[in-house]
């Protein structure tokens, strides 16, 4: 497969497409993620109840690989303790910036490795780890922020 | 008419390899390449010239700054200008800089209007909105018509007797289009405003000259007029030069210095503190004499001509759309493909060894009204072919096939 193949494989295509848990949750805890160099936002909206998210939903626009990365981790991170959210956002930051203990993180983050083609391309990380960033940044207690990739 | 493959052959840089594949570069808007007529220049001042300007008795020092004053010169006589009229700066932003810190804030009053267009690239924004914040002034800004020119009736209503000063862009960084500046600057003259144009893009591109059009400031860069990175222009008016106080201090641009007093140089040195970026003036007097050599005109008519084919065959492009007009244009082309992000259109193009822009190239303002994120901007020069349009659309159509749309239909 071609590094392009691999980066745009069918799932991530299916995410862009037809995003998961797409649009506003109401009554939520809600930050915008902003990448300055492409003018990309993003919002994502959480429900933690009893340190587990219990909802999360994102609504924004941007390109294939932040859209279908936002899609993918609504659905993987649902019903997560916070602890557990965290490491997986961690494992999958060791795959997408191809740092040591990579390989061995892939076997760990499900659907996510369908995004591990992005390692290919060091200027499209960022796309890969805004809707990440942005819902860490609620899970870290600073909800309502303004996330920035910059 | 020009010949591109001839141009193309004083470029090193177009001959290497991206991705395997030959580069084909579409990012001249964002910078130019540079010919080996400049490269040459700059090796040979600092293989055989290299001093400090305006300071030194030795030959040196008088090689350096001869050829520092020639290039000054060079770029005068491009623009029409005289010698004392041209600032060298750091770039298109300082010399904007330049005339909001030193001529707006000696001459604008709280209340006072400054005209400004939808358009504008962020450099031509931010200084204004600082200035309007330090000194209470009112920003208006003219719109664009629904082909995507300069709005001229929006402008007639806009410019009333409180404006002080036009701050408008000869040519879209985005939508491509070219501005009426005759019209403009006589009816802003006629309110008795002046008038600052942002010619990043267009003094690479376009015959201009300052007496013809009246201008009172003319900011462009180096960089995208196949000159190297580090050094823009100032053009201004004389009168108002001399008027207007100096915008950093140092060495360089003063007369006679005391503790606590000093008094400062003659324009245009009084705006260049410090030692100034040598090197590159030289290089920016290479390229102002490889463009001279083409010819503006010609190179006008070239860029419109390659322009007027690349719309032809993108249009081709189910789902494409260009944002931007037909006629009365630059080099600079954006588009959006429905379905596909700019950004992912970049890294497809990209790995075809094409390079383009994605993104809001600086005009974030004008990508909001238009209700678009982002878009894609190919922009063409003097070194750029058919070949180089051929492959732009075989990208895209690859990039249309990566996404699962179909060959034919939108």
């Amino acid at each position: 497969m071609s590094e392009l193949d691999e980066l745009y494989q069918e799932v991530i295509l299916d995410h862009n497409r037809n995003p998961r848990n797409f649009g506003r949750l109401e009554d939520a805890q809600e930050s915008e993620g902003f990448n300055p160099l492409c003018g990309d936002r993003i919002s994502v909206f959480v429900k933690v109840e009893e340190n587990r998210v219990v909802d999360v939903r994102f609504e924004g626009r941007g390109c294939a690989i932040s859209q279908a990365s936002a899609s993918v981790m609504t659905t993987m991170t649902k019903g997560k303790t916070v602890e557990e959210v965290q490491k997986l956002f961690n494992l999958f930051q060791q795959v997408v910036t191809d740092s040591e203990g990579g390989e061995e993180a892939m076997e760990e983050i499900g659907e996510l490795a369908a995004l591990a083609g992005v390692r290919e391309f060091p200027t499209r990380v960022k796309c890969a780890t805004l809707a990440w960033h942005t819902l860490g940044s609620i899970l870290e207690g600073q909800a309502g922020t303004a996330v920035s990739t910059e | 008419m020009l010949n591109p493959a001839e141009i193309r052959k004083d470029f090193p840089i177009l001959e290497r390899q991206v991705h395997e594949k030959q580069l084909v570069y579409l990012d001249s808007a964002a910078t130019s390449q540079k010919p080996q007529a400049v490269l040459d220049a700059l090796d040979a001042y600092y293989e055989k010239h290299n001093a400090n300007v305006h300071r030194g008795v030795h030959q040196l020092a008088a090689e350096a700054t001869e050829a520092y004053e020639g290039a000054r010169g060079k770029v005068a006589k491009f623009i029409g200008a005289d010698v004392s009229q041209i600032v060298f700066t750091k770039n298109a932003t300082e010399a904007i800089n330049l005339v909001a810190r030193s001529w707006g804030t000696a001459n604008l009053e709280p209340g006072d209007e400054v005209l400004l267009t939808v358009m504008e690239h962020h450099s031509n924004l931010v200084p204004w909105q600082q200035l309007a914040e330090a000194k209470g002034l009112v920003l208006k800004h003219v719109g664009i018509t629904e082909d995507y020119e300069l709005d001229m009736d929006s402008f007639a209503k806009e410019l009333t007797s409180k404006t002080k000063l036009v701050a408008i862009t000869h040519m879209s960084n985005t939508l491509g289009c070219i501005v009426p500046l005759r019209e403009v600057v006589q009816a802003a003259h006629a309110v008795g405003a002046k008038v600052m144009v942002d010619g990043a893009q267009s003094v690479p591109h376009l015959p201009i000259n300052v007496k013809d059009l009246d201008l009172d400031f003319l900011a462009f860069s180096s960089h995208k007029m196949v000159g190297p990175t580090g050094i823009g222009v100032l053009y201004g008016k004389k009168e108002l030069l001399e008027a207007m106080p100096p915008f950093l201090g140092g060495g360089e641009m003063i007369a006679q210095v005391g503790l606590s007093k000093s008094t400062y140089a003659p324009v245009p040195h009084k705006f260049e503190a410090g030692t100034p970026p040598i090197a590159e003036a030289i290089g920016l007097g290479a390229a102002v004499d490889y463009l001279s050599a083409l010819g503006m005109e010609n190179v006008a008519a070239l860029e419109a001509s390659l322009a007027e084919k690349a719309i032809v065959a993108l249009e081709k492009i189910p789902g494409l759309k260009i944002v931007g007009p037909r006629k009365n244009r630059g080099g600079a082309i954006s588009f959006v493909i429905e379905g596909i992000h700019p950004h992912d259109i970049s890294t497809i193009l990209d790995r075809e060894g094409v390079a383009i822009r994605a993104g809001h190239h600086c005009t974030m303002p004008l990508h909001d009204l238009l209700g678009i994120a982002a878009s894609t901007r190919a922009s063409f020069y003097i070194y750029n072919t058919e070949e180089d349009i051929d492959r732009l659309v075989t990208g895209l159509l690859k990039a249309r096939e990566v996404f699962g749309l179909a060959k034919s239909s939108g």
